[in-house]
């Protein structure tokens, strides 16, 4: 049984020119001790779906609509003191600024005991004791004199291992990571990202890693689900992704970024690969394909009708109404 | 090819809301800022049309006629001269209006000027701010008392005295905001563009000061208010020939057991108004605040 | 054989901050943002400076367009000196050397329309001479930097980051400059559009000769748009080079390490990646010797000890370390 069954996931703000369409038909499993990545560039609705995931999102602002099933249970409908229940308890977050995600005014120690003494009912000491235990777990270094210092006395790798420390402290069985690495140098990304796989290995826990760095994605996910402008427009395994993707988004996408080895390569374009155009605002209802306006392939049919979101293979779905040409191709 | 249907649900999670006009849009979201500015319009008109407002010359005295309860000929009573108190309550508003928003108008160029100087030029930022803290330690109601002791009553000396009074936290809110546009990135682009320090502190710093200035005005603009009436009530405001809502409080103090009106009915305009320029100065603020206006 | 005098050279240029000053004034703790950094740029070259957080990059940046002065060394622009210069003589440089910095979104004046913020060098530069003089020149660094010539009466949130960053580009062009300072200039633009502003640039410095300082820390675009590259650690180049050199035969343990940490978006099979261990030390107490010897591993005592000064291993290529490694990482134990 999958943890996580997503199905039609709608989320709406109220703006002050008419409703924001941020996240638009979504849809996607989670299977225990999966990492799947949501890519997409800002504005896809790829943190929305997240925070609506959380139930994050401020109730009169948002309004979200489907289903959201975790292990059996429809988040959506669920009371608010039942989420705060699965919060930081069954599902752990990670933001991508560790320090507004931090109390200042707390030790780290505190907060990790916190989250165990709420959710787990431990005792102070219990709880201590399982925070350093979880402190050595992300490789802190003198876990029992760091337990004690505040967040500013941190650095920003370390603050990102605390706020792993945080989230997993419950064993939770989902993990969502917002943009975990965005903020921290290259050397100490590759090292939060590696113990992230590691604890993984060890815990089970399933991740939904929100990014919009495909580096990252190649790295450690098991899939990928592609956003643009709010909706789905393509899912695939990873390998299937970056080798055959169908929708012309995310060939564009892998064509546009620039690859290490680049100037090794005496084939390779002193031009990087362009899309044309900017991403449609979201206030517009966009009765075709979200990215009709940017397509190479684009007909009259996808600036009127917008695709479906179908299997063309299994394990890989894609939302264009040209994909038979690519498959023949 | 077959054409695939359209399967994605669509329609909006919010009813679209029912169009409305201009004004009704900015009742609807900026509803303290219409309160206030109501309020404080027709306060205005009361103190603009006083002469035709008021149904009795304010300064005429009737002894016969004293200490009247409110009647229809005389609405808000009369007082121990027998002087029409809705005549001079009336009146009264020109005094509060007057040195309201001349003092907001004064404080805030005191402020702009020193607190601009005082961002801009750090050499400059000690001496004034050690000046500021200097006025700032002494409550602004006993530092108006004290100036008005040296000068004596008039309602300039009043509005130079509570001008003096308010302005140092002006300077202060300004020299704040110097400081941290200073850190945008946008002044380094003007240095680099070649612009130099006044034209960088009146093209790119003053103009992104205003909004939060605005607001610290009507702040001032009400502050002003109480302390006029403050300073008239204990006799050290503006003389007592000139008909004032702190004057007549004095006057009916002493009979506010027995005749409380006397002080009811200027307290309560004193009151309104004051609520007014503040409910106009959250409106503002909720209305500039960047994090509002970036709303989706 | 005749020598091009270059258009910036850098020598020996230092700056530190001085903090927390005692109750007399005298500071008491000193970050050390950039020691002894020597670099030069050819016209229509491009030099890029990489490295982490706290390497001194943006400092480096923002010292070379005299936003704030070094406390020690020299640079030179044209060659002349450029770093002590005041008044006129500044204004005057300042045209030469120009910014273009990494939010899109502070650093634009919210309340200037596009001709106004335009208008700005122009006017101050004394590069126009009428009102048409103006207009005209506007018109023509929109098309430079591919914006429509209507935006020039719209407001900057009426545009979006990749465009934002266009109309900064277009200020940055307006005096002509001799070298533009790329401040993470691509950093935090969405990559679809990150790719139309590196294409941009590379087009306007092919049609102007421009020199370009491309300061970033995304190692995957520095290297399709470089020509050379500068490698700096807490403060220190480390490894400067040609990009190939640097990209195809990184001598320093640091680069070796930075440039494996960087995810590729592939699923080929991959190198082993260099983990390094720890954090940057901080700058306001940077190790002695070799500032990497805390997190390298092949750290000896004489790196603890002794400062590793920059030396030439090829034709345009010089590293700071005392040892010597084969192409696949290998320490060659003979020291210099």
């Amino acid at each position: 049984m999958p943890i996580l069954n997503v199905s039609e996931l709608r989320t709406h703000f109220r703006g002050e020119r008419g409703p924001v369409r941020a996240v638009e038909n979504v849809s996607f499993t989670l299977e225990s001790g999966e990492t799947i990545a949501i890519v997409g560039e800002s504005g896809s609705g790829k943190s929305v779906t997240s925070l609506s995931i959380m139930r994050l999102l401020a109730g009169g602002r948002a309004r979200s609509s489907g289903r959201i099933e975790f292990l059996g249970r429809d988040i959506l409908s669920l009371g608010e003191a039942e989420m705060r229940k699965i919060r930081g308890n069954e599902i752990g977050m990670i933001f991508q600024e560790p320090m507004t995600s931090l109390n200042p005014v707390l030790t780290i120690g505190r907060q990790i005991a916190e989250t165990l003494i709420l959710h787990q009912h431990l005792s102070r000491a219990q709880a201590r004791a399982r925070a350093i235990e979880m402190l050595r777990l992300v490789d802190i270094p003198a876990a029992e004199q760091r337990i004690d210092e505040y967040p500013h006395q941190l650095s920003g790798g370390m603050r990102q291992r605390v706020m792993i420390a945080m989230a997993l402290a419950c064993e939770p069985k989902l993990l969502i990571a917002d943009e975990p690495t965005t903020a921290l140098d290259v050397t100490i990304q590759a090292q939060v990202l590696e113990l992230m796989a590691d604890l993984q290995k060890r815990t089970g826990t399933a991740i939904i890693l929100i990014t919009h760095d495909l580096g990252v994605v190649a790295d450690v996910a098991d899939r990928v689900i592609v956003m643009y402008a709010g909706r789905t427009v393509e899912e695939a395994t990873t390998k299937d992704l970056f080798l055959h993707p169908l929708h012309p988004y995310t060939r564009g996408l892998l064509a546009t970024i620039a690859k290490l080895g680049s100037s090794l390569d005496d084939n390779a374009a002193s031009r990087l690969t362009e899309i044309p155009g900017q991403v449609p605002s979201l206030h517009e209802s966009i009765p075709g394909c979200a990215f009709a306006s940017r397509c190479p392939l684009v007909t009259d049919l996808c600036r009127h009708t917008a695709p479906s979101f179908e299997a063309v293979e299994p394990d890989h779905k894609v939302a264009c109404h040209h994909v038979e040409r690519r498959l023949q191709a | 090819m077959t054409i695939k249907s359209n399967m994605i649900a669509t329609g909006d999670l919010f009813p679209s809301e029912p169009r409305r006009g201009r004004v009704a849009t900015f009742v609807r979201r900026h509803p303290t800022i219409v309160a206030g500015g109501g309020i404080l319009f027709l306060m205005v008109l009361i103190a603009v049309f006083a002469q035709w407002i008021a149904t009795i010359d304010p300064d005429k005295i009737a002894p016969i006629k004293r200490n009247r309860e409110p009647t229809a000929e005389f609405w808000f009573g009369t007082d121990m001269l027998g002087r029409d108190l809705f005549s001079r309550v009336v009146y009264g508003a020109r005094v509060s209006l007057l040195v309201g928003f001349a003092v907001a108008v004064c404080a805030t160029f005191l402020g702009l000027v020193t607190g601009l100087a005082a961002g801009a030029y750090r050499r400059l930022d000690m001496v004034i701010m050690r000046l500021m803290d200097g006025l700032m330690s002494v409550p602004p109601i006993l530092l108006a008392i004290a100036l008005m002791a040296a000068v004596g009553g008039s309602v300039f000396n009043v509005i130079l005295a509570i001008s003096i009074a308010e302005f140092p936290r002006m300077s202060r809110l300004v020299r704040g905001l110097v400081l941290s546009i200073r850190e945008q990135a946008y002044i380094d682009g003007a240095i680099a563009s070649g612009s130099s320090m006044p034209k960088i502190i009146v093209k790119h710093i003053l103009p992104n000061t205003l909004g939060p200035i605005m607001v610290q005005a009507t702040y001032i603009c009400s502050a002003a208010m109480i302390t006029e009436a403050a300073l008239s009530f204990i006799g050290a405001g503006t003389p007592p020939s000139i008909p004032s809502w702190g004057g007549i409080m004095n006057e009916g103090r002493m009979l506010w057991q027995i005749k409380p009106y006397i002080i009811l009915f200027p307290a309560v305009f004193l009151s309104l108004t004051v609520l007014a320029v503040n409910l106009l100065g959250d409106g503002l603020r909720d209305a500039l605040d960047p994090r509002a206006a970036s709303r989706i | 054989m005749t020598m091009e005098t270059p258009v910036l050279e850098l020598r020996n240029l230092q700056k530190h901050y001085f903090l927390r000053p005692d109750f007399w004034g005298r500071p008491t703790a000193t970050v050390h943002a950039m020691d002894d950094v020597s670099l030069s740029l050819k016209r229509g070259e491009t030099l890029s400076i990489v490295g982490e957080s706290g390497c001194g990059k943006s400092t480096l940046g923002k010292t070379i367009v005299r936003l704030q002065d070094p406390t020690g060394g020299e640079f030179l622009l044209n060659g002349e000196r450029a770093d002590t210069l005041q008044g006129a003589a500044l204004k005057a440089f300042r045209a030469r050397v120009q910014i273009v910095f990494q939010d899109p979104f502070s650093s634009l004046n919210p309340r200037m329309s596009v001709r106004e913020t335009l208008a700005e060098p122009l006017v101050n530069f004394g590069l126009a001479a009428s009102r048409a003089d103006i207009d005209a020149k506007i018109a023509t660094l929109l098309d430079m930097v591919g914006l429509p010539r209507d935006a020039t009466n719209r407001y900057p949130h009426q545009f979006s980051g990749g465009q934002r960053q266009r109309i900064a580009i277009a200020r940055a062009l307006a005096p002509n400059p001799d070298v533009i300072v790329c401040d993470e200039a691509v950093s935090a633009l969405d990559v679809s559009v990150k790719a139309q502003i590196v294409n941009l640039l590379g087009d306007i410095q092919k049609e102007t000769g421009l020199a370009l300082i491309f300061i970033s820390h995304d190692l995957a675009i520095v290297e399709h748009l470089t020509h050379r590259v500068a490698v700096m650690y807490l403060g220190h180049v480390v490894e400067e080079g040609a990009r190939r050199e640097i990209f195809g035969a990184a001598a320093h343990p640091y680069t070796r390490a930075l440039i494996s940490a960087v995810p590729n978006p592939t699923v080929e099979e991959k190198k082993p990646r260099i983990l390094l261990k720890g954090d940057v030390p901080s700058p306001l107490a940077p190790p002695s010797g070799c500032r990497f010897h805390t997190r390298c591993a092949f750290a000896t005592d004489r790196c603890r000890a002794e400062v590793p000064r920059l030396r030439k291993i090829g034709g345009d290529h010089a590293v700071a370390c005392h040892y010597d490694f084969s192409a696949d990482g290998v320490l060659i134990q003979h020291a210099h």
